[in-house]
């Protein structure tokens, strides 16, 4: 099976992304526009989970913390000066988030496995203490982030707006996403997940990788939360630090596959999906209950997921040919 | 080169110590470009502990190892082997997620790629590299395999070629035959004698005394984190010391 170059991958992802925008507008109500933000803001977060996850094996229980990160950056920027544009808020909490993941990796990542995890909870613990003994952001009363009445690039309403950013983050988490994959850095994490002692003895610098994989990671998850202030108008500590996120941007790697950048696309997708469909049509408090329960399933009986699944579907299928001839 | 820079490995006054209890104790080792060394000692003797120190998965508390005359003793263990010191794990340690070909990759892209500098490989040339090392090592027709299902002796035989595949001056081979059949024995030996015609020192470290005395040059023998005996593998066994190690007054 021949992988397709970088070079013809990226433009087509972006196409991709643009043909969905696009086709979007068919949408029958403005609440598609609402539910579709939460499902991309899931994408983003699940594929940025998924690189240090994913490809390096170091589970991240901290999520809610980055996602804040670059939610509260935007409203710190927002109270600095309501007219900024909000590519620069984005951009900002890109670095923001970024910096607390390289700094979260150098202060956690000498430990391993189960006890990595428990330091990036009591780091999104931490950070959510911080934020809210932070009065300039609202501390624990939270603080408005009202959109701006003219909508640039003349779109009719800001969520259309927000809905066509969140649709270009998406492509370009997936892109991010697949250059690590298929660069040599990518095999470096990979052989950091197998084993981390091996990949030292083999020349793969260990610590510099991983604290590569804690802020690219942290950076797209800052990312996403950049846009959250303007889908909300009113940011408070305990929704932006929810443990949902980390919850769900665990679920839908786990789900789709955490190996390549197609897993946590198809989780996401799938896993939002379900959830926004069944908020309005069964209630919301099913939300993460489904969540849960479609975990168990899955670890239980198709532990690598839905493309794990697919590969040995397609790896049976090749030995039946194979014989068959 | 000058005079101290005539040996490939100059291991000089290596203390380990874990707690309190003292794994090394002054061990001195010499090894010249090409050497062939076999490494010996009943369990405990610390024999692992000096490859971990000689390697850089651990720390020395006291003493100095040299490489190619640099003092590598504080070096990361990744920057060691890009300097072409290469080990194999005593217990494999294969990529598991990736087959056997891919494993081969990640020394050739992390370790000899560094050293050579401008020469860089890519991965498509990694792999035909890769795929050469295998077919050396008898291990071509399961290039495609996941690493992890092979059985024990091609997952030894994994482990000396991902070592191979960083083009080490030097490899440390763990006991790469524990556990094995004789004839797999001879098969590990046959591809190390390959290593010398490659001008790639080795020292073994052994528990089969058969397969060391027919491949070393060179015996040392470690008790208690102290060298006791170190020259002529037949001059080593003769020697009391060895004897009473090994087989008790």
């Amino acid at each position: 099976m021949k992988k397709m170059s970088n070079k013809a991958f990226i433009p087509l992802v972006y196409v991709c992304a643009l043909a969905f925008g696009l086709l979007s507008m068919l949408a029958p109500n403005d609440y598609f526009f609402s539910a579709a933000y939460t499902v991309l803001l899931f994408v983003i977060l699940s594929m940025a989970w998924n690189i240090l996850g994913g490809y390096t094996g170091y589970v991240n229980f901290g999520t809610a913390a980055f996602f804040a990160m670059g939610a509260y950056t935007t409203v710190a920027l927002f109270k600095f000066d309501p007219k900024m544009p909000i590519g620069v808020m984005i951009i900002g909490g890109t670095i923001i988030a970024g910096l607390t993941g390289l700094g979260m990796g150098a202060l956690t990542l000498r430990l391993r496995g189960v006890f990595f995890s428990i330091a990036t909870l009591a780091l999104s613990v931490v950070m959510f203490t911080f934020v809210v003994n932070w009065d300039y952001v609202g501390g624990a009363r939270g603080a408005y982030v009202i959109a701006p009445q003219d909508v640039p690039f003349g779109f009719k309403r800001y969520i259309y707006f927000l809905y066509a950013i969140m649709v270009f983050l998406s492509a370009t988490s997936i892109v991010v996403a697949r250059l690590i994959e298929s660069s040599t850095i990518g095999r470096g994490l990979e052989a950091i997940r197998d084993d981390e002692l091996a990949a030292e003895c083999c020349g793969v610098p260990t610590l510099r990788l991983k604290l590569l994989s804690t802020t690219i990671s942290g950076a797209l998850m800052g990312m996403a939360g950049a846009t959250y202030p303007f889908f909300v108008s009113y940011v408070e500590p305990a929704s932006t630090f929810n443990l949902s996120y980390a919850v769900n941007s665990i679920a839908m790697p786990l789900i789709g596959g955490m190996t390549t950048w197609i897993g946590p696309l198809i989780g996401s997708l799938l896993l939002g999906s379900v959830q926004q469909w069944v908020q309005v049509t069964v209630s919301s408090a099913w939300n993460l209950l489904i969540v849960g329960v479609l975990l168990v399933v899955f670890v239980t009986m198709a532990p690598e997921g839905i493309m794990g699944w697919w590969f040995e579907f397609r790896k049976r299928q090749r030995i039946r040919k194979g014989g068959a001839q | 080169m000058s005079e101290a820079t005539s040996d490939l490995l100059v291991v000089t006054g290596v203390v380990k110590r874990f707690g309190g209890f003292t794994a090394l104790d002054g061990v001195d080792l010499n090894l010249k470009a090409g050497e062939r060394l076999g490494l010996l000692g009943p369990n405990g003797s610390g024999k692992s502990t000096l490859v971990n120190c000689i390697c850089g998965t651990l720390f020395n508390d006291a003493g100095s190892v040299k490489f190619e005359g640099h003092e590598v003793s504080r070096m990361a263990a990744h920057k060691r082997i890009r300097r072409g010191l290469a080990r194999s794990f005593q217990l494999p340690k294969p990529f598991g997620t990736m087959t056997v070909v891919e494993n081969l990759c990640v020394p050739i892209l992390y370790a000899a790629n560094a050293r050579h500098g401008a020469v860089h490989a890519t991965p498509a040339m990694a792999r035909e590299q890769a795929m050469e090392i295998l077919k050396k090592m008898g291990l071509a027709a399961k290039a495609n395999e996941m690493s992890s299902g092979l059985t024990q002796v091609d997952m030894r035989k994994l482990e000396l070629a991902r070592a191979m595949a960083s083009q080490p001056k030097l490899l440390i081979s763990d006991e790469a035959m524990a556990g094995l059949s004789n004839s797999e024995v001879d098969e590990i030996i046959d591809l190390l004698f390959t290593l010398k015609e490659q001008g790639i020192a080795v020292i073994m470290i052994e528990h089969i005394m058969r397969a060391v005395m027919r491949f070393s040059e060179r015996v040392a023998v470690l008790v208690a984190g102290k060298k006791i005996a170190d020259g002529d593998p037949q001059d080593v066994m003769r020697n009391p010391e060895v004897e009473r190690a090994y087989l008790g007054e």
